[in-house]
């Protein structure tokens, strides 16, 4: 019995960090309506640009976010106003085909750099260190930094979007480009900044990911499907509901595992497809969309 | 197609360039069906490679292109009819050639529950479910032991045999079977484009909210075509594995095959027959002059298709198209007036 109250709780921790990976894509797709299939490459794309930091710096994981983090940010807001603003309109082929090609040209590019080879950030003793709830229920100390830092994330998007002038700006070109352009917005600008936003999440993630597995330049689309499924299954628009998508997904992949190593990610697309089945639109859905 | 009281015209379809390509496209075939006589094996190997993936680029071209209904996650169909190919030859006995229209009875057949799934996703997030039923077909193919699991399986020496005695003689009889499958595909393709619902489709294309207040029952033409397209897919697949005469959930179930037919269909012309030909043979060419480089020719394959998307969406022979009207395979109709209007004074 505890083994499998254990498998639950360490499914609940890993739904952290794919909440972590997917609420970036909620906030592309939230307000540009704009499909990211390059949104998992971008996170190894973090994880890359953490890990050469890390070795010219010698800084510490963590603190090499200081850095990354507002790389990111510029590549984000380049990224949208460069390319991607280009894509936007009606017709949904042109994002989805853009973004498709970025993925292969980004995953490429990271193996002619840095080979296929599996890395690793390390931390030290952190990685490592567990607390023990009961004699039998013990929880690593990372995936639960992970975990928080994913909760305090969301209410801080939840602050920025609901109370700030640029959260108001965000909503309002979602909900109706025309008309914030009309009310003084520059929508391109605005773009920008959330593609911005989205991308500091992404180095979150990526430095994350990067500490707690191994990476290399292959598995962007393993962490994109993992990120699509939890917005799915948490509702569009809502990013507790993306919290809520992220933990159902560990669950299921732990309690798979658990079942036979060979179902671990199986039993998380299932998980997916049966959210799927009985609620289309999401646990939680806040937009309706056409 | 005739006259009116105060104007003459016509309504036709065909163009110059169709009736002078229906002759060239007879002659080429004459010519690709008589390759195996004058050629070695480096080519036709060669050649039908280029020959599926015109055929799967038909398929996703249809889907995408017309249909409005954008898959990346067609290689579950193909990966399903190339092992539809392996269980009918040898646990079966179906005769390989056979087991190519079978497999694709066997996808259109499967299409239908996974429809039943993936059309409750709007748009962009139908994209990314096929993706994930095509990841579910992968880890839960590597699961069945009696199809050799996650190393997969081998076509027995007797099926290899059976398609014909001799290595050369193989090699010829599933290369006119290749050429075959690809005839056919743009030949239905071209017919149903031309069809009632072909106009239902095109409709589409251009504006689902028209067409749907025109009559065409949008969901089910789409319906249609999603079933349609697994069917080829699904005996495209069959033939492919036919040719590779091994089968493994990663290389049937592999991303990079629809990545390849997105890239061939996007850069040769989205939403026209011509488009994925063409494509698939800029995408050889490059494949071919770029093959030592690496990864080199993706980064490169990737950038031509952003900038495709981006500077000439209707890719080269919407180029093409736009300069010379160009149409081998004409599916719409044109006006000609026969004698001048009258002045309107």
């Amino acid at each position: 019995m505890i083994e499998w109250i254990n498998s639950i709780v360490q499914g609940v921790l890993t739904g952290g960090l794919y909440a972590l990976f997917a609420t970036g894509l909620a906030i592309i797709f939230g307000v540009m309506r704009l499909i990211n299939i390059t949104h998992g490459d971008l996170i190894v794309l973090a994880a890359f640009v953490a890990m050469v930091i890390i070795e010219t710096t010698g800084l510490n994981p963590f603190l090499s976010m200081l850095a990354v983090l507002p790389i990111m940010f510029v590549f984000g807001y380049f990224l949208q106003r460069g390319i991607l603003n280009f894509t936007l309109g009606d017709d949904l082929l042109p994002p989805l085909l853009v973004t498709f090609g970025l993925s292969i040209v980004i995953q490429n590019v990271l193996l002619q750099i840095f080979s296929a080879d599996s890395q690793r950030l390390k931390v030290g003793s952190i990685e490592t260190t567990s607390l023990h709830l009961t004699n039998n229920l013990a929880v690593g100390v990372f995936p639960l930094i992970i975990f928080v830092t994913a909760v305090v994330l969301i209410i801080i998007l939840q602050y920025i979007f609901n109370s700030t002038d640029i959260g108001r700006a965000f909503r309002a070109t979602s909900d109706d480009p025309t008309t914030a352009q009309l009310m003084g917005i520059n929508n391109k600008h605005i773009f920008g900044l959330a593609m911005g936003v989205a991308m500091v999440l992404v180095g979150i993630a990526g430095v994350f990911l990067a500490i707690r597995t191994n990476f290399d330049p292959s598995i962007g689309p393993s962490r994109l499907l993992y990120a699509f499924e939890a917005v799915i299954m948490g509702g569009m628009g809502s990013l507790w509901g993306t919290l809520a998508g992220g933990i159902i997904l560990g669950v299921a992949q732990n309690i798979g595992a658990k079942l036979d190593p060979g179902w671990q990610i199986l039993a998380g697309h299932i998980a997916f497809l049966i959210v799927l089945i009985f609620r289309p639109r999401g646990l939680f859905p806040r937009t309706f969309d056409e | 197609m005739n006259s009116g009281s105060a104007i003459d015209y016509r309504v036709e379809r065909s163009t110059r360039a169709s009736r002078l390509g229906g002759v060239f496209g007879l002659i080429l075939l004459a010519l690709l069906i008589a390759v195996p006589y004058a050629s070695d094996r480096a080519l036709m190997r060669l050649l039908i490679e280029m020959f599926y993936f015109i055929a799967l680029a038909q398929m996703w071209n249809l889907l995408a292109g017309y249909g409005g209904l954008v898959s990346i996650g067609q290689q579950a169909f193909l990966g399903l009819g190339g092992y539809s190919l392996f269980v009918l030859t040898t646990h079966l006995g179906l005769g390989a050639v056979w087991s190519i229209p079978v497999a694709g009875f066997v996808g259109a057949a499967i299409s239908l529950p996974v429809a039943f799934l993936v059309f409750r996703l709007r748009g962009h997030y139908f994209a990314i479910g096929t993706w994930v039923i095509a990841e579910i077909f992968l880890l839960g193919f590597a699961q069945i032991t009696a199809l050799g699991g996650g190393s997969g399986m081998s076509l027995p020496v007797s099926v290899v045999k059976s398609i014909a005695s001799t290595r050369s003689g193989r090699d010829t009889a599933v290369y006119w079977v290749a050429l075959a499958v690809v005839a056919a595909v743009i030949t239905i393709v071209y017919l149903l484009l031309r069809s009632r619902h072909g106009l239902a489709l095109t409709a589409i294309r251009d504006s689902e909210r028209a067409s749907s207040s025109l009559g065409v029952d949008n969901f089910k033409t789409k319906l249609l075509v999603y079933i349609f397209a697994a069917f080829g897919t699904a005996a495209i697949g069959a033939l492919i594995f036919l040719t590779k005469l091994r089968i493994s959930p990663s290389a049937a179930f592999d991303i990079n095959w629809t990545t390849t037919v997105i890239f061939i269909v996007v850069i040769g012309g989205i939403g026209t027959i011509e488009g994925p030909i063409l494509g698939t043979i800029v995408f050889f060419l490059l494949r071919e002059s770029l093959a030592d480089y690496g990864s080199w020719y993706l980064i490169l394959l990737g950038a031509t298709a952003v900038l495709v998307m981006l500077r000439a969406p209707q890719g080269l022979w919407g180029l093409i198209i736009l300069k010379y009207d160009l149409h081998f395979f004409p599916v719409q109709q044109r006006l000609h007036l026969q004698t001048e209007l009258p002045k309107d004074e």
